[in-house]
């Protein structure tokens, strides 16, 4: 029957490749999520029932295992079906994180088996290390996967709880210095282990863990939370080569394709991610966010702003011929979307040409803002992307930005002292009229000011976005 | 070193398998649109959930008496699964939204 679980396996490997293919094109993505997912069922299941070891009996403690995934199926169905989309990105982040510990046990309990089952009579010859013995790249396989799968899991934590704000910012002078060092460091001990008695490894083997867990926290820590969606995009990646590594522990086909076929597609996603916000991993990863919008932020501190009325805003947009809606994270907070859909339905009522301007990471990843927007029934036609919108700002009326903030700011054109500088943003200053809604006039994620809210043409609304869009709707029906 | 190299000859296909699947990786999501990106990534994350089988190779072959490895196993079970199951179920929802406007 070994036969048939390779076949299975097969099959399975080919549905995650098709699975990611049909990912990448709107029309068959959520066709080829479920084909993986199906893949992923059999293998599974091909897995409990088929699955023998080299001594070719067939797994025992079925009930451990199916408890195991009964536990598992609940909590994940039910945590995934209840997360708010505003949560999507820590959800995915905790999950990752979940893959990446799995991986570490795995590694944990086959290093167990490995220093157990270790037999000094075959090498009698004495002065055995794992070097000089085949268990050598057993030992390196295994530590490879216990060091990206811890490093992925606590670093998915602290991305996880930075993006929950449970969490903030933290650098330290030289961070990167003592980071750099203690993954050498951490590679140092893994080549050294090698080298040892396989009685001598185990308070190493333990270490690694705890410096790979400890390198994961610190690599995420300095990282500014708008930067974070790259980094889980990033320690997305590692899961699938920490998974990978499992393939070559057990000679299983499905792990090793399905890991690396990850671990790649995870990183060019990465680099593609990067590339939408105009920036370059390594500048994600050293340059960190937090640390340098303190040189930001002194600069255009000060100045006056506008405030507006509510009448006056729905006065404006209802005799424009053209509104552009530029929504945001605290559009999302708000949990708004539904909202700003009925004020842009009943402003096209009154032949108000109505769109969205959708940056390339609005929200807090890139396409999240257009699951949100989905989500309360906006049609696909009314999302503009950028390149397309920053043409068309001349002509427009009136510009309503809606809780975003960092997407329209100028300063990324025009000051290279801001951390955001060479982000390609929004030209909504182009526009005739801006109204910006905001909670308050405190800066937005990447931490810094907007000088778009100070300019002449800006009258900011300041309010929860749900109320001041319902407050618009009433003032605009009673017009 | 050796025996390093003759465990590289050992695993030679898969090492083949390896190289040619970070390219295909690569070629397969090249042209994403960046709409896409982040349900992409999770069901790219939902993908590397496969680690679940190793899981559950490790738990049918420890040992029934030996507590610790049960346990870890289990727990490695549990957090495969979330990851498989949770993974597939947030990015169906999230491609729900997508599709219901056409």
């Amino acid at each position: 029957m070994e036969s048939l679980l390779l076949f299975i396996y097969l099959i399975a490997s080919i549905t995650f490749i098709l699975g990611l293919k049909m990912l990448s094109n709107p029309k068959t993505a959520r066709k080829g999520n479920t084909v993986a997912a199906l893949g992923m069922g059999i293998a599974i299941i091909g897995t409990i029932v088929l699955y023998t070891n080299v001594a070719g009996d067939h797994l025992g403690n079925h009930v451990w295992i199916i408890g195991g995934l009964a536990i598992g199926g609940v909590i994940g169905t039910l945590s995934a079906k209840n997360v708010k989309m505003t949560a999507m990105p820590q959800m995915v982040s905790l999950f990752n994180g979940m893959g990446g510990a799995c991986a570490a046990l795995i590694s944990i309990i086959e290093f167990k088996h490995l220093v157990h089952d270790f037999k000094p009579e075959l090498y009698a010859g004495g002065g055995y290390t794992y070097f000089s013995t085949l268990d050598g790249g057993v030992l390196l396989v295994i530590l490879a996967g216990l060091i990206i799968g811890s490093v992925s899991f606590t670093g998915s934590m602290i991305a996880w709880a930075k993006l929950d704000g449970r969490l903030n910012d933290y650098a330290f002078n030289g961070q990167h210095i003592v980071n750099i060092l203690m993954l050498i460091f951490t590679i140092g001990l893994s080549c050294m282990i090698l080298f040892l008695r396989p009685e001598e490894t185990i308070t190493f083997f333990y270490a690694i863990l705890a410096l790979s867990a400890l390198y994961g926290i610190l690599f995420v820590l300095p990282i500014g939370g708008a930067d974070m969606p790259v980094v889980i995009s990033l320690l997305n990646s590692f899961t699938g080569i920490a998974a990978a590594c499992g393939g070559f522990l057990y000679d299983n086909t499905a792990m090793l394709t399905g890991g690396i076929l990850v671990g790649a597609a995870g990183t060019l996603l990465t680099v593609l991610m990067c590339n939408a916000m105009n920036r370059s991993l390594l500048n994600v990863l050293i340059g960190s966010f937090g640390a340098s919008a303190q040189s930001g932020q002194s600069a255009g501190a000060q100045g006056t702003y506008k405030e507006m009325s509510i009448s006056d805003a729905a006065v404006l947009m209802s005799y424009s011929s053209k509104v552009v809606i530029v929504p945001g994270y605290g559009l999302a907070v708000a949990q708004a979307q539904h909202a700003c859909h009925e004020l842009e339905k009943l402003l096209a009522d009154k032949g108000v040409e109505v769109t969205y301007a959708i940056h390339p990471v609005a929200g807090r990843m890139p396409g999240h803002m257009n699951v949100l927007l989905a989500e309360a029934d906006v049609p696909y036609e009314k999302l503009k992307e950028m390149e397309e919108i920053n043409d068309e700002f001349p002509s427009v009326d009136a510009v309503l930005v809606l809780g975003a903030n960092d997407v329209v700011n100028p300063a990324a054109k025009t000051d290279p002292s801001s951390p955001i500088y060479g982000m390609p943003i929004l030209d909504v200053e182009l526009a005739k009229h801006v109204i910006v809604n905001k909670r308050s006039m405190k800066p937005g994620y990447a931490g810094i000011e907007n000088e778009l809210f100070f300019r002449p043409k800006t009258s900011m609304l300041f309010g929860d976005s749900k109320k001041v869009l319902q407050d618009l709707i009433a003032e605009i029906k009673n017009l | 070193m050796e025996q390093i190299l003759q465990w590289f000859a050992e695993h030679q296909d898969m090492i083949y398998i390896v190289i040619l699947m970070v390219f295909v990786g690569i070629e397969v999501i090249g042209r994403v649109p960046s709409v896409l990106h982040t349900p992409l990534m999770s069901g790219a994350n939902a993908i590397h959930g496969v680690v679940i089988i190793g899981a559950i190779i490790v738990m049918g072959n420890a040992d029934p008496d030996d507590i610790t490895a049960l346990i870890l196993g289990f727990l490695a079970v549990i957090l495969g699964t979330l990851n498989v199951v949770g993974g597939f179920v947030v990015t169906d929802r999230m491609l729900e939204m997508f599709n219901k406007k056409k």
